[in-house]
Parts: structure tokens; C-alpha cells; sequence
């Protein structure tokens, strides 16, 4: 039973990165267009290089 | 040398501020514009990469971004880069754009609620995750010290969770509790609350059940229905505050001879103002100056330009067709006879509230009957074991097991997903009922001009002219930009006609044009003008010299789908009706173009809404589809009502659904979606009552412990979700 001493932490570390993660990208404004992100994935314009 | 350079440095200190101020007064122009364009008609991948890829090419655009979800465009930009020009770039480019005023949207940039709920629904969603792996530790056989500690790390994650994601359920049922009404909220907290004053006693006591993991799961439920219930509004909102933004508030007044361009927010009475051809009287006034021909179609109806003159009084919202004209104010902002209107629909609006949503009247059986239930099986365990314990814990299970997650969810996710379907065919739902009471509809009322007609004039009889006639005509039509002229030149370009050699082209405002044609004085424009007699048509007349006048007559083109929406919703069953301002011809060939059986012709605003009142006293629930001004008494009045986005800001308000492209069609899709949205929610209803038959009896008897709670729970709003995406 020890392990739990590790693995409980562990998953909710892991738990709070995934909330962190998605705080972040409420902030940054992700969520603004899901309809236009959703067809900029079948866009090709960037696909041979970075979008500058 | 040092004359020279001393008067520079002495004479004048402002001098050599002055060049600090120029240069920041440069630097403040030469910060980047910010526009925003609308964008009505983009919809794939494709549309994005060109609408970007035009806008970045054009010469000053520094960065352009379209949002697909708001079908907007954001563009950063050298001042000198107009909304106009990159309008027009787009159109050459192929997609309609229209200029948003920054002002009016910079109120909906950031959705602050809608972050707000979405942040308590995240850390809502992690601690669920969280609990409920300790909490399937505990299920799958965890005991003593072990199960105590899992319960208190739960009780660890629960709490804090508990204490930041309800917030908006204790803000609610707190402002319905203080003013000693009772709403959806109340037992959601009263369950939230009892389940962890229970589940910490039954910790504390190392007991067997904890229900953290339901009050958690419950919190995230209903945050998400809430979210997807916001986030619907928010979109309709937003896109309704686009509509305003289109109407750039600008008006160019004279102040001691010079031109100023004002905010109409700014203007004065007996502030002279002037309005270009094309534009919209900003205030209610008396002509000064000029000649014109004014459309009254969005306030009256009535097709036929009226001629304008000095001495003229004129009202807001009209709009200027030929020649420039100068007003005087005479009411400003929200003295004018528009907005005086406008007030008198929201008054009317009040009325309407009246409609309580399914969601409304099953909130208003249930919270009472949950609530009984959850005392009574309190007081009923009391009496048999004489234990609060074991009481509190049935109550606790009762209230968590009947708490409305599917009906939490079951009015918003379907929705959701209709407005959602109607956004993308162009239809705005701006009230949360409207999707109900559009299911309702048996009878569509339309108005003419500018609903069912485009409001731009087409040329009816092209073949009866010569070609010498029409020759002149076009070469006259080319010099003007009043719409009939317009309209005259398109069809005979069209119909492969090269203009004749016309000299001396002018156009007079608030008559024609006229020019010199093999020596002879050519005219085209109003009858009288031309030394004709008016017929009732609409018409434009060209005199040759002195030879007869002769008539080119104009019908108002239907809008694109108007012939399609009307044979569709009578094939549904649906009595059509067509009630207009405009004089009885007109409206009769429009009705028999269109196959409306049922017609009347020169209605005042009144009639039109006591004839929708008559309607309902019949028994039909009535859609009304209308634009001007004349009908948004009726619009009021209606059960539902639509507007194309062409109509008046005081229109758009009055209705309940915006029509965004020019289409008509969506108007007899939208009944479908309705229909099958209404049915959804019922079915929905009917899933939620299903769930409490099984559950409660369960919870009643002591039965429900907090795995059955954890399942029930989650499979029935599981259930509810997936029904709502079944929308058709």
C-alpha cells in the first residue's frame, strides 16, 4: 500500500498540469473561433514551412 | 551665424514644443487601425485562406485574421487604410463584407461570464476525475484506514471545488431565496450542502458512504449545461450587436461652413446636416438645401421614391437617393420619430415575456416536489430508526439522485445544437423561448418591401423599347446612381445594348438626368419632369426631344428563395398571408407571383397587427416576417417573428430571429428544426422523468449508495446529450 503515497500525489499532479494547461489556453483566447480552427487544420497554406 | 540661430531657440518656446506635439500627434495617427469587417457568407476553409490571403496582399494591411464562428474579420492596418477599401476589395474578390463599427463591438470582445463559467466548469471536470478514481478505489473494496483516507483526500479535493465551481448556483438561489421565491437552484444547493454536511459526518466516523464524488460530478453537469446555454446566447448576442455595429453611426454635419464628421450620439437640434446620395437621414429635420428623391420603404412601405425639396420635413431613416441635401435637425437621438417608435416596441416587448419555456413550467413542478420528497423520506427514516444519521444520509442520497442533471442539460443541449444548425443557414436566434414558440406556427404573415422583395428595382418591359431608345437610355441611366437608373443599366448591358453617343450628361437631383443626342435635348427620369402623366407602376421616363414620352416600368424583384420558402411552407400546411404598405397592383402581382392566395394592399402599421391579432383569435400561432419600421407593431404583436438583416435596427430588435444572408429559404427550414428541437426536449423531459420513477423509490429505501448515485447520474445526463445531437 505504500505506493499510494506515491501514485495518489502523482495523479493529481498530473491531473492539475491538464487544468493548468486548459486555464492557459482559456486565456489566450482559444476557444474564440472552434469553428474556424476546425477548417484551418485542412488549410495547406503553411504546410512546407511555419507560418511566419 | 549666431543671429541666425538665436531667434530659433529664444523667440519661441512653443516652437520647440511644437515639433514634440506634431510628432505625437503623428505617432497617434500612425497607430494601426483597428477593423472589423462582417463577412456574412464565409463558411469553409477555402473562404478563410482567400479572404486572409486578399486582405494581407492589399498595400498597408499589416495582419488579418477571420473568425469563422463570428464570420468576422479583425485587420490591423496603416491609417491610411479605409474600411471602404478593403469592402470593396473583397467584393472584387467575391465575398459580401460590410464594415463593423469598432465602438459597438468592443462591448462583446471579452466574453467574461462565459470564461468565468468556463473556468468552474474546468476545475469542476478535474476534481470529478480526481474523486472519482479514489472513489472507484473505494467502490472496488478499499476498507478501513484506507477508505478513511480517500475519503478525506476526496473531502480534500471536493471542498475547495465545491466552495469555487458552485458559486453561480449559491449567487442564484440566494437572489431567489432573499426575495422568498424558490427556483431550479434552490435544491441543487440544498442537495450540494446536505451532501457534504452528510459525507464529512459519515468521514469523521470512518462510515461507508461518501458522496463527493456526486456533489462534484453534479457541480460539473450543471455547469456544463449552463455553459452551452451561455455560450448559444453569447453567439446570438454578439452576432446581434454585429447588426448594430453595421450601422456606422456617422454623420457629416456642417459647423461654420466646414464639414465635420460627428457621432449622430453628438449632433444638436438645429445642427445643419448633410446627407449624401445613399445615405441615411441620421435625425428627423426640414430640407434647407438641395433637391432629392427620398425612399420611404423601410418607415412606410411604400415603393415609390418621394420627391424632396427645401422647406420638406424629413425623418430619421429615411435614405437620400439622388442629390445631396442639407437638413436642420429638428429632433435628435432619441427624440426622433425612429426611436420614439423603437421605445414604444420595447414597451410592447414586455408583453411577450409572458411565454413561460417548457423548461420554466417542469422547473416550477419539480423544485417544490424535490424538495417534499427528500423531507419526507427524512422525517419517515427519522420516525422508523430514530437515527439523524442514517436520515440525513437517505436525504442527502434523495435530493443528490433526483437533483436535475438530465433537466439541467436537457433544455440547453438541444438548443444548443438547433441554434447552432439555424446560425450556420444564416438564421440568428436572438430569444431563448423563439425556437418553442417557433414550433408552434400555423400561419406566416409576410410584409412586402424588403422582406419578401429585395427592394431593388428590376425592368419589366426591356423588349417593348427600340433599340434607339434604349441606346439613349442607358447612356443616360450611366450617369446617375439613382437605383432605377442603376437597375436600367444593368438590364440593358445585360441584354447586350452599347450606349449612345450622349453629350452633356448631368443629373438634376430629385428629377433625372438629361444630355444632348443628335442635337436634340434627351431626358430620363421622373413623369412630370419629362412632361408625362404618372401611371401607378413604377417607372422611369425617357423623352426623345419633343417626340412622347415613353415609359420604362419597374416591378421589385423577389428576394432569392422567396418563391422557394413560400411553395415550401404551404406544402407544409401553412396559411400564407401578404400584408403591405404599398398600393394594391403592385402587391397583387407580387402575390400571384409568388402564389399567395391571401393578400391586402395599403395597410397602415395598425392594421397589420390587428390582423394578426384576428389571426390568433382564430387559433393560429402566427410567424410574422417582417422589416420596416411600419411593421414592427406587427412584429410585436406575433407569436414569432423574423427580419431579414436588412431591416431597421428598431425591426431587428422587435424580432426574435435575424435573418443574415439575403436568402428566404432558411424561414421554412427553421419551422422543421423547431419542431424536431421542441421534440428533443420532450423527449429529453420524458428521459429525465424515466430516470427519477427508477431512482427514487431506490434512494428512498436506503438503496442508493454512492456508486448507483455515480451511474444514474452520469448515464442519464449522458443519455440526454446524446439524444439532443440527434437533431435533424
Amino acid at each position: 500500500m505504500e505506493v499510494l503515497s506515491y501514485l495518489i500525489p502523482i495523479s493529481l499532479i498530473l491531473g492539475g498540469i491538464g487544468l493548468v494547461a486548459f486555464i492557459y489556453t482559456v486565456r489566450s483566447n482559444q476557444y474564440d473561433d472552434p469553428e474556424g480552427d476546425a477548417n484551418r487544420i485542412l488549410n495547406d497554406d503553411w504546410d512546407d514551412h511555419p507560418k511566419p | 551665424m549666431t543671429a541666425a540661430i538665436r531667434p530659433s531657440i529664444s523667440a519661441c518656446p512653443a516652437c520647440v514644443a511644437a515639433p514634440g506635439a506634431q510628432a505625437l500627434a503623428e505617432q497617434a495617427l500612425h497607430k494601426d487601425a483597428h477593423i472589423a469587417l462582417s463577412l456574412p457568407l464565409i463558411h469553409c476553409s477555402a473562404c478563410i485562406s482567400s479572404v486572409e490571403r486578399a486582405l494581407t496582399a492589399a498595400p498597408g494591411v499589416k495582419s488579418a485574421r477571420v473568425n469563422l464562428t463570428l464570420k468576422r474579420a479583425t485587420i490591423e492596418a496603416d491609417p491610411a487604410v479605409t474600411a471602404d477599401d478593403l469592402v470593396r476589395l473583397l467584393e472584387s474578390a467575391g465575398f459580401e463584407a460590410h464594415e463593423l463599427d469598432a465602438g459597438t463591438l468592443s462591448a462583446t470582445q471579452n466574453d467574461r461570464v462565459g470564461r468565468d463559467v468556463l473556468m468552474r466548469m474546468a476545475v469542476a471536470g478535474f476534481a470529478m476525475m480526481n474523486v472519482m478514481l479514489l472513489s472507484v478505489a473505494v467502490w472496488s473494496g478499499a476498507t478501513d484506514a484506507t477508505r478513511d483516507l480517500f475519503h478525506w483526500i476526496s473531502a480534500a479535493i471536493a471542498l475547495p471545488t465545491l466552495a469555487f465551481s458552485g458559486v453561480p448556483f449559491y449567487k442564484s438561489a440566494w437572489s431567489a431565496l432573499r426575495v422568498g421565491r424558490s427556483n431550479m437552484d434552490v435544491p441543487i444547493v440544498t442537495a450540494l450542502l446536505l451532501a457534504v454536511v452528510a459525507s464529512v459526518w459519515e468521514t469523521a466516523l470512518s462510515g461507508h458512504h461518501a458522496y463527493f464524488d456526486a456533489a462534484v460530478a453534479l457541480v460539473f453537469f450543471l455547469l456544463t449545461g449552463r455553459y452551452l446555454d451561455h455560450r448559444t446566447r453569447a453567439i446570438a448576442r454578439s452576432a446581434a450587436q454585429e447588426l448594430s455595429a453595421l450601422e456606422v453611426p456617422r454623420a457629416t454635419a456642417l459647423r461654420e461652413g466646414a464639414e465635420v464628421q460627428l457621432p449622430v450620439a453628438q449632433l444638436n437640434i438645429g445642427d445643419l446636416i448633410l446627407v449624401r446620395p445613399g445615405g441615411r437621414m441620421p435625425v428627423d429635420g426640414t430640407i434647407v438645401e438641395g433637391q432629392s428623391e427620398i425612399d420611404r420603404s423601410l418607415l412606410t412601405g411604400e415603393t415609390l421614391p418621394v420627391f424632396a425639396e427645401a422647406g420638406r420635413d424629413v425623418s430619421a431613416g429615411e435614405v437620400n437617393l439622388t442629390g445631396p441635401l442639407v437638413v436642420r435637425a429638428t429632433a435628435v437621438g432619441r427624440d426622433t420619430s425612429l426611436h420614439r417608435m423603437a421605445d414604444l416596441v420595447a414597451i410592447a416587448e414586455s408583453g411577450r415575456s409572458r411565454y413561460t419555456s417548457l423548461a420554466d413550467s417542469t422547473a416550477k413542478l419539480y423544485t417544490p416536489g424535490v424538495l417534499l420528497l427528500s423531507v419526507l423520506s427524512f422525517i419517515g427514516w427519522y420516525i422508523y430508526t430514530s437515527d439523524v444519521r442514517t436520515s440525513l444520509n437517505i436525504a442527502a442520497a434523495v435530493l443528490i439522485i433526483t437533483c436535475p442533471c438530465a433537466l439541467g442539460l436537457a433544455v440547453p443541449a438541444v438548443t444548443t445544437a438547433a441554434s447552432g444548425r439555424l446560425f450556420r443557414r444564416g438564421m440568428l436566434i436572438k430569444d431563448a423561448t423563439a425556437m418553442e414558440r417557433l414550433a408552434k406556427v400555423d400561419a406566416v404573415v409576410f410584409d412586402k418591401t424588403g422582406t419578401l422583395t429585395a427592394g431593388t428595382p428590376e425592368l419589366t418591359n426591356l423588349a417593348d423599347r427600340d433599340a434607339a431608345e434604349l441606346e439613349v437610355a442607358l447612356a443616360l441611366a450611366q450617369g446617375s446612381s439613382h437605383p432605377l437608373s442603376l437597375s436600367l443599366a444593368a438590364a440593358a448591358s445585360a441584354a447586350g445594348v452599347t450606349a449612345a453617343d450622349v453629350t452633356d450628361i448631368i443629373e438634376v437631383p430629385g428629377f433625372g438626368t438629361q444630355g444632348q443626342w443628335q442635337g436634340r435635348l434627351v431626358r430620363l427620369g421622373r413623369a412630370a419632369w419629362v412632361g408625362a402623366t404618372p401611371g401607378i407602376d413604377t417607372a422611369a421616363w425617357l423623352a426623345l426631344g419633343d417626340a412622347a414620352p415613353r415609359a420604362f416600368v419597374f416591378s421589385d424583384r423577389p428576394r432569392p428563395g422567396a418563391e422557394e420558402a413560400v411553395s415550401r411552407l404551404k406544402a407544409r400546411g401553412i396559411r400564407v398571408l401578404l400584408i403591405s404598405g404599398d398600393n394594391a397592383p403592385v402587391v397583387e402581382s407580387l402575390a400571384q407571383r409568388l402564389g399567395i392566395a391571401e393578400w391586402q394592399a395599403e395597410a397602415l402599421p395598425a392594421e397589420k397587427s390587428a390582423r394578426i391579432a384576428s389571426l390568433q383569435s382564430e387559433g393560429h400561432h402566427v410567424l410574422m416576417v417582417g422589416d420596416g419600421l411600419n411593421d414592427t407593431a406587427a412584429l410585436t404583436a406575433a407569436d414569432v417573428s423574423i427580419s431579414p438583416a436588412s431591416a431597421l435596427d428598431a425591426a431587428r430588435v422587435a424580432s426574435d430571429i435575424v435573418l443574415l444572408g439575403s436568402d428566404l429559404t432558411p424561414i421554412a427550414d427553421s419551422l422543421v428544426t423547431a419542431q424536431s428541437a421542441v421534440r428533443r426536449i420532450r423527449e429529453n423531459f420524458k428521459i429525465a422523468t424515466i430516470y427519477n420513477v427508477i431512482a427514487v423509490p431506490i434512494a428512498i429505501v436506503g438503496l442508493a449508495t454512492p456508486l448507483v448515485a455515480a451511474l444514474a447520474m452520469s448515464s442519464s445526463s449522458i443519455i440526454v446529450a446524446l439524444n439532443a445531437l440527434r437533431l435533424k
